[in-house]
């Protein structure tokens, strides 16, 4: 009982706060958002959208160490692929550094990776284009990834934190994380107390090579509250953040935002976050919930409210985003440079937003690619963002007899076979569950897999329901 | 006038039925598919009498339209032959042969044992409409499909679902090989002497040809008007025509009708057969009299009577044999053809089902004794449950006509499980695959052993199993299948 009380009272509290963050802005707000128009008087599109402002990204300042960090954040997560000659899949170099160089150039100087992300790839690809640049232009991420380890002993993971520094071609680290706590205090203390490993880490935080300690959450608010309240003190801490995780995360999988970020500022722990726009959820919203945005801000995407949203509250560092596209890294320049804070109006409609997102049937999955690849074969998130994209665009059907039946029932369908390849597709799907321990939004993958191998078979054979 | 109606007709039926075999919606066939039953070998073969007598009928009243115009190898060689006479000085290269009667009934003697023998490798070699399915199916198809999937893929760039992409498969080698002789036989022939293969190698270009010596309408050369110029008889292609003699060979005359504009003196008219009597004076043609017409046709009657005897008295419940090894002792046919009995006596191998099967899983037969034939194999896909297409389209009645209904409850195969390929034994994993799959519900899992409760192997119940495949093909063990199908010799309801 007092466990279920306790999120409420500081709800309120956190609400409070949050709305004082948000009071400061609202009359600007406008004038801001129009501002790129300014002055303008060509028709064409790309005078519409005007350039990209340069020399006017939002700084935040790390308590701990003085950083002035970007409030965008480079997430190296996916990096943009390409197939070499042998037929096989690398790392598309040039497009990174095209990407890094751009990010740079626009007061982009956070970036966040890990050894596992990318197929391995990430740090080597995100070390050889910083390389290029000087080193104090820019903070590095990674993290301890021990989770996807055979062993959980000192001596690898103390090769795994000198082999990011060797990949990323750096002498010290600037943000050092334990990656993916939070799904139980015994394997936390598994991973990295009963080893030494943290031990570790806080004599290499000492020793100058790691200036920020710090870790990323994904999962049971017992073990966060755990780890906040050791006797250590945390330089900052990854969390999930955005308007639907705010007060709808499930709780199943993952902790209300409002609790981890209330809790963090109560710590002065300064929150880097993650999936701001819930791999991508956000920035395709059901066309109800954008026509109430559309509404107030035409020309503003679906994305920049949910960036605006993640980057308003003030003890936020920054906001990862993992740009594949320089279209996406332009947008999101574009929101950042500078910060329109979200108004308290604003608020209140995506409040209305949440409500139709969290009444729709979507696949909490992020693409995060974590639980990838399957040992059958399938290509989990490519069948969890198509079935997505379908609630999305409104056309998930809800019985056969919808007056669109015959059209959705086509989209579906031909865009599964598009965007999945039969063999990957969810009926291949055996249940072996060895995918399941690795998602941090905790989904039931092969359940999850049953339903979206259910709806297209009754497509399929045109069954009533 | 007359040639102009042929050849507009005989273009659209070309193309119709070119298109049958090019369709992979399953639309066309909804609207054209009695195209491809209208054939005469199909129609024999699937004891179709109506359609029999019909194109009797038609042969005996107007000669062999069948050949000119609902025949498509025979559209395909007048094709060819249109392009071999567009060279310059070609245009007019036949002559007047005479007729290789010892080569054309032999061929036809040998097509009619054949039939009743069951020997169906050398029917649906002969079976002109086969042939130019073949040929369609496995030359035709692929440029279709290769060009749908270049719409598929325009059409994905600007988000529309007007197209879907599907797979360009070449379902059997040897098939293709055949059908590539086929090419470069009728080509050749086609290319240097128009309708020869029709009137020297085609039974049922014999067959109709026979017919037609007495049919009621025929090309008649008033011997009045003719100078002799030999116009008609170089440009036939049935190269049929004695000019020197007034004499038409209406065995071999496919009543395409050319010779008509040819002839600048109007001596050519296609007429009652009661006029050419008056106009030529002509007697009875030689050889074979109308008597043995009519034996002909019973003949013909018989060997359709004794299939369908057959039919009936066939019988006996399939062994299903238990092996471990995936490959099949008991070919899987596709449901609604009942048996592989009735497949082999029915089919012509045309490969209309082979090109229509959305599931890629009819696969032209390599065993002589069946050859080109369709067989079931699952590893491309597995008989899905709201899918009838090969009954629909079959001319021959091979497979007959069935619902999804029907077809959920007809047992075409067995489902057999190999311990030693299974995921569960093998990586110990749980899987439930088979079992989810199964639209029958007629696989459980039951605990392998108490120490792993959720290591579940499956067990499956034979009066369910249709034989589907669904478990097979989307059983996780590669590269053969824990669990596989076994045809079942005859079918039968579950």
């Amino acid at each position: 009982m007092e466990k279920k009380n306790q999120p409420q009272i500081k709800h309120e509290i956190n609400r409070r706060e949050f709305l004082k963050v948000l009071g400061t802005g609202s009359a600007v707000t406008t004038a801001a958002l129009y501002g790129c128009k300014t002055g303008n008087t060509v028709s064409a599109e790309g005078g519409m959208i005007g350039e990209v402002p340069a020399g006017q990204m939002t700084y935040r300042v790390n308590p701990h160490t003085g950083d002035k960090v970007s409030l965008l954040g480079f997430g190296c997560m996916r990096w943009p692929l390409r197939k070499n000659a042998d037929g096989r899949e690398e790392v598309d170099q040039e497009a990174v550094n095209q990407l890094v160089d751009y990010a740079i150039e626009h007061g982009v100087n956070y970036f966040d990776t890990a050894p596992v992300y990318v197929q391995g790839w990430s740090e080597t690809a995100t070390g050889i284009a910083l390389k290029r640049h000087p080193r104090e232009k820019f903070f590095i991420a990674t993290k301890a990834s021990n989770h996807r380890q055979g062993t959980r002993s000192l001596q690898e993971g103390i090769e795994m934190y000198r082999k990011s520094m060797r990949e990323l071609q750096v002498d010290y680290i600037d943000y050092y994380l334990l990656h993916s706590v939070g799904s139980s205090v015994p394997d936390f203390n598994a991973r990295f107390i009963d080893n030494g490993l943290l031990e570790f880490l806080k004599e290499e935080r000492k020793a100058g090579r790691i200036r920020n300690l710090g870790w990323s959450f994904h999962g049971i608010q017992e073990v966060f509250d755990h780890v906040l309240n050791m006797d250590i003190q945390w330089d900052f801490c990854q969390i999930q953040l955005n308007y639907q995780d705010w007060r709808h995360a499930d709780p199943r999988r993952n902790v209300n935002a409002e609790y981890l970020y209330a809790e963090l500022s109560k710590k002065n722990v300064p929150a880097v976050i993650m999936e701001p726009l819930l791999g991508g959820r956000l920035s395709r919203v059901p066309q109800q919930a954008l026509t109430l945005m559309k509404r107030v801000h035409p020309e503003q995407s679906a994305a920049s409210w949910a960036f605006r949203y993640a980057g308003t509250p003030e003890n936020i560092l920054t906001v990862l985003s993992g740009m594949v596209y320089m279209e996406h890294l332009q947008e999101n320049l574009r929101t950042y440079s500078p910060l329109v804070p979200i108004t308290e109006q604003e608020n209140s409609l995506l409040e209305q937003v949440t409500q139709i997102l969290v009444n729709a049937d979507y696949i909490q999955c992020t693409e995060c690619q974590y639980c990838m690849p399957c040992p059958y074969g399938l290509n989990i998130p490519a069948v969890f963002s198509h079935y997505n994209r379908c609630v999305s665009a409104g056309r998930l059907l809800k019985s056969s007899r919808d007056e669109n039946y015959r059209q959705a029932r086509r989209e579906f369908l031909i865009g599964y076979d598009r965007s999945v390849p039969k063999l990957r597709q969810a009926d291949r799907c055996i249940g072996c569950d060895v995918c399941r321990p690795r998602c941090p939004q905790r989904i039931n993958i092969p359940q999850e897999m049953r339903r979206v191998d259910l709806y297209a078979e009754q497509l399929k054979q045109q069954s009533d329901f | 006038m007359l040639k102009k109606i042929r050849v507009v007709i005989a273009g659209l039926f070309f193309l119709l039925i070119t298109l049958l075999f090019l369709d992979f919606t399953g639309s066309v066939h909804v609207w054209f598919g009695w195209i491809a039953k209208i054939q005469l070998i199909p129609a024999v073969l699937a004891v179709n009498a109506v359609i029999l007598a019909a194109l009797v009928l038609a042969t005996l009243l107007f000669g062999r339209i069948y050949c000119s115009v609902i025949c498509p190898l025979g559209v395909f060689q007048d094709l060819v032959s249109r392009i071999s006479s567009r060279r310059k000085g070609k245009k007019n290269r036949f002559s007047y042969s005479p007729a290789k009667s010892l080569l054309r009934y032999g061929i036809l003697g040998l097509f009619i044992v054949s039939l009743v023998a069951g020997l169906s490798t050398v029917v649906s070699l002969l079976d002109p409409y086969a042939a130019y399915g073949r040929m369609a199916a496995n030359f035709l198809a692929p440029l279709y499909r290769w060009g749908n999937n270049l719409l598929a893929l325009l059409a994905e760039q600007i988000d529309s679902y007007a197209f879907y992409s599907t797979e360009v498969l070449v379902k059997g080698w040897l098939t293709f090989g055949i059908a590539l002789v086929t090419l470069i036989v009728t080509v050749i022939l086609a290319w240097k002497h128009g309708r020869s293969y029709c009137n020297t190698i085609c039974p049922v270009g014999t067959f109709l040809g026979f017919l037609s010596r007495f049919s009621l309408f025929r090309i008649v050369i008033d011997v009045n008007k003719c100078t002799q110029c030999k116009a008609c008889e170089r440009g036939c292609k049935s190269s049929c025509i004695e000019a020197h003699s007034f004499s038409v060979d209406h065995s071999r005359c496919v009543a395409c009708f050319n010779c008509i504009g040819k002839c600048k003196f109007g001596a050519l008219k296609y007429t009652g057969a009661r006029a050419v009597k008056k106009a030529a004076g002509e007697a009875e043609p030689p050889g074979l009299s109308r008597r043995n017409l009519l034996s002909l046709l019973g003949l013909l009657a018989v060997s359709a009577t004794v299939k369908a005897q057959q039919l009936q008295v066939d019988g006996g419940l399939a062994a299903i044999e238990d092996k471990k090894v995936p490959d099949r002792k008991t070919p899987i046919m596709p449901p609604g053809c009942e048996s592989a009995q009735h497949m082999k006596q029915h089919c012509t191998a045309c490969q209309l089902c082979v090109s229509a099967c959305p599931n890629h899983i009819l696969v032209p037969s390599r065993k002589f004794s069946v050859f080109m034939q369709p067989e079931i194999s699952y590893e491309r896909g597995y008989c899905r449950p709201e899918c009838v297409e090969c009954s629909q389209v079959c001319p021959a009645g091979a497979i007959r006509p069935i619902t999804p209904a029907d077809k959920s409850a007809i047992s075409i195969g067995q489902a057999i499980w190999i311990p030693d390929n299974c995921v569960v034994n093998r990586d110990g994993l749980p899987c439930d695959s088979c079992q989810r799959h199964c639209p029958t519900g007629a696989i459980t899992l039951i605990e392998r052993d108490p120490d792993h409760p959720k290591l579940k192997i499956p067990v499956v119940d034979k009066e369910l199993c249709i034989g589907c495949g669904a478990c097979e093909n989307l059983c996780p063990a590669r590269p053969f299948s824990a669990i596989y199908v076994e045809g079942n010799v005859r079918h039968h309801s579950i």
